[in-house]
């Protein structure tokens, strides 16, 4: 097992004002989370505005670490090349608490398990600013 | 009128078609439309509330404007509010609220679509896209994970999900417009293709062609009417998401609009005769129903063995035109035919092997996602000589 070179054919984000500094640490190696100085709650998905209280939130390095919360093996996908199949879609929850949408790579999709520990990963995409922050078993 | 005064659905109409690759979705709405206003015994130009969703098909055009374009209508009230599949029932609620407020005394509730004849798929449209479809989430993928999260904590197991797919088509079997109308056993559905783990091809609903419209009435129209009507007695809506992270894929939101329209009805689940339970997926159906009440959370697998859904013997009969898991799910929106079913129940107008004794009916709407965001509905309607 091993990760793509690159993340294409499948669908790239494009990132917006919001939303770019999170890709962009992807692409240097670091999962970005969002945490409020006033009311402490770290989450995601980046909104500038903490979405407990609309305090400007700061930026965070995550750990990394986390757990499969709950998976799919997705059997067919119109956007994934053909011999990557199934797509590992999960929830992966991340030791600073948030639940995250990824996926689950470098593992036999078959082994996934709720509850096996991971971490994260990143695939660079065509665009330099732009990596995929995945998941894979925990070493 | 008053704030508590009686509104009631006068019209209720299914397409009957599951596949329409001649026809164009604006046409199915109007059909619908007049449909609904054969059935009420109304007139176009009575109608002076208009209500859809989702116009036209995944794009951002101006619904109320383009609708009220085509089918030629004078409204001094309009809502487009969408919360996907579940919008029609929270049609319901909105055009009870509006005829009570004066603002229309005819409300039509309209939905087409023919994802079955002409699928299109989407673009990155949403801040949230950004951060799910890159990973391949799709609506199938979204629901999966909430079953294998419900399987996880509380052991529900396919078999248990499987059962409300026998229910559905047990019912089926009864309806001639369905898609699918033979029975299956557990063993079909658990043997059936698997689509995206633990879900298999058989828990998740079809892909149909075709539309539905309704007709919301005010007392004074009523009066004048011989149909009859179904009162809308209770209604809440509510919203599920992902909260900065913290979603529970084991929960929807009809913890809260359950209580909610139960409240507003003065009902309590003892009172309830027939469920309409939006059925996008097995595992939505089973959720549904421990939040809203009829058992405890993580005992939905036990609640729905022993064909307790089935009619017209079970406990809580559900979905008796066959759901959207074998009947119909037009434009992949199924709030609307929960709405039908349920008035059918109440007017004893229900396929003859499944019609039940009901002066009571929830219609219940799941739009959107359980793995992400969605929208829960609940209305409470009643019959005529409850
Ligand atoms: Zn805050």
């Amino acid at each position: 097992m091993s990760l793509p070179e690159t993340w294409e054919p499948r669908p790239v984000p494009p990132a917006n004002p919001e939303t770019e500094r999170f890709w962009s640490a992807a692409a240097d190696g670091t999962l970005l989370l969002r945490e409020c100085p006033d009311c402490g709650l770290v989450y995601h998905y980046p909104s500038a505005l903490c979405p407990d209280c609309f305090t400007e939130a700061e930026w965070r390095e995550a750990s990394g670490d986390g757990t499969v919360y709950s998976f799919s093996l997705l059997r067919n996908h119109g956007d994934w090349p053909e011999d990557d199949l199934p797509v590992v879609f999960a929830y992966v929850e991340l030791e600073e608490g948030p639940r995250v949408i990824t996926n689950i790579l470098d593992c036999p999709p078959q082994d996934v398990e709720v509850g096996m520990d991971v971490t994260v990963a990143f695939v660079p995409t065509d665009t330099e600013d732009v990596a995929i922050p995945v998941f894979v078993p925990a070493e | 009128m008053a704030a508590d005064e009686s509104v009631y659905i006068a019209g209720a109409f299914e397409h009957p078609t599951r596949d329409a690759p001649d026809k164009s979705t604006m046409q199915l709405h109007a059909e619908v439309a007049r449909g609904a206003l054969e059935d009420a015994g109304l007139e176009k130009d009575d109608v002076d509330g208009l209500l859809t969703a989702g116009v036209p098909w995944g794009g951002s055009g101006l619904p109320p404007l383009i609708m009220a374009d085509y089918l030629g209508l004078d409204v001094s009230f309009a809502d487009t509010t969408d919360w996907g599949g579940s919008s029609y029932v929270g049609h319901v609620g909105h055009a009870r609220d509006a005829i009570r407020n004066g603002r229309c005394d005819v409300a039509l509730v309209t939905l087409a679509g023919r994802p079955r004849s002409d699928p299109r798929s989407d673009d990155f449209q949403s801040y949230q896209d950004e951060f799910e479809r890159p990973y391949g989430s799709v609506t199938l993928g979204r629901y999966a994970v909430a079953a294998q999260r419900h399987m996880h904590e509380y052991g529900t197991t396919p078999e248990q999900l499987a059962e409300i797919r026998v229910a559905a088509s047990q019912h089926a079997q009864h309806n001639e417009d369905a898609l699918f109308q033979d029975p299956v056993t557990v063993e079909d559905v658990v043997e059936s293709r698997m689509v995206a783990d633990p879900l298999h091809l058989m828990d998740c609903c079809v892909v149909t062609d075709g539309g539905g419209a309704l007709l919301l009435v005010s007392e004074d129209v009523r009066a004048d009417l011989e149909r009859e009507c179904v009162e809308v007695l209770g209604y809440g809506e509510a919203i599920g998401h992902l909260d900065g992270g913290r979603i529970d894929l084991t929960h929807t939101a009809a913890v809260d609009s359950g209580p909610m329209a139960f409240d507003d009805a003065g009902i309590d689940h003892d009172d309830i005769d027939y469920a309409s339970i939006y059925d996008s997926f097995t595992i939505t159906v089973l959720q549904t129903l421990e939040d809203l009440g009829f058992c405890e959370k993580g005992e939905g697998g036990e609640f729905v063995e022993g064909g307790t859904l089935q009619a017209p013997h079970g406990d809580l009969p559900f979905n008796t035109d066959g759901g959207g898991l074998c009947n119909n799910h037009p434009a992949n929106r199924g709030g609307m035919t929960k709405v039908i079913e349920a008035v059918r129940q109440l007017r004893g107008e229900a396929n003859d092997p499944v019609q039940v004794d009901a002066d009571i009916a929830i219609a219940h709407g799941t739009g959107g996602s359980l793995g992400t965001r969605h929208g829960s509905i609940t209305a409470v309607l009643g019959g005529e000589d409850r």
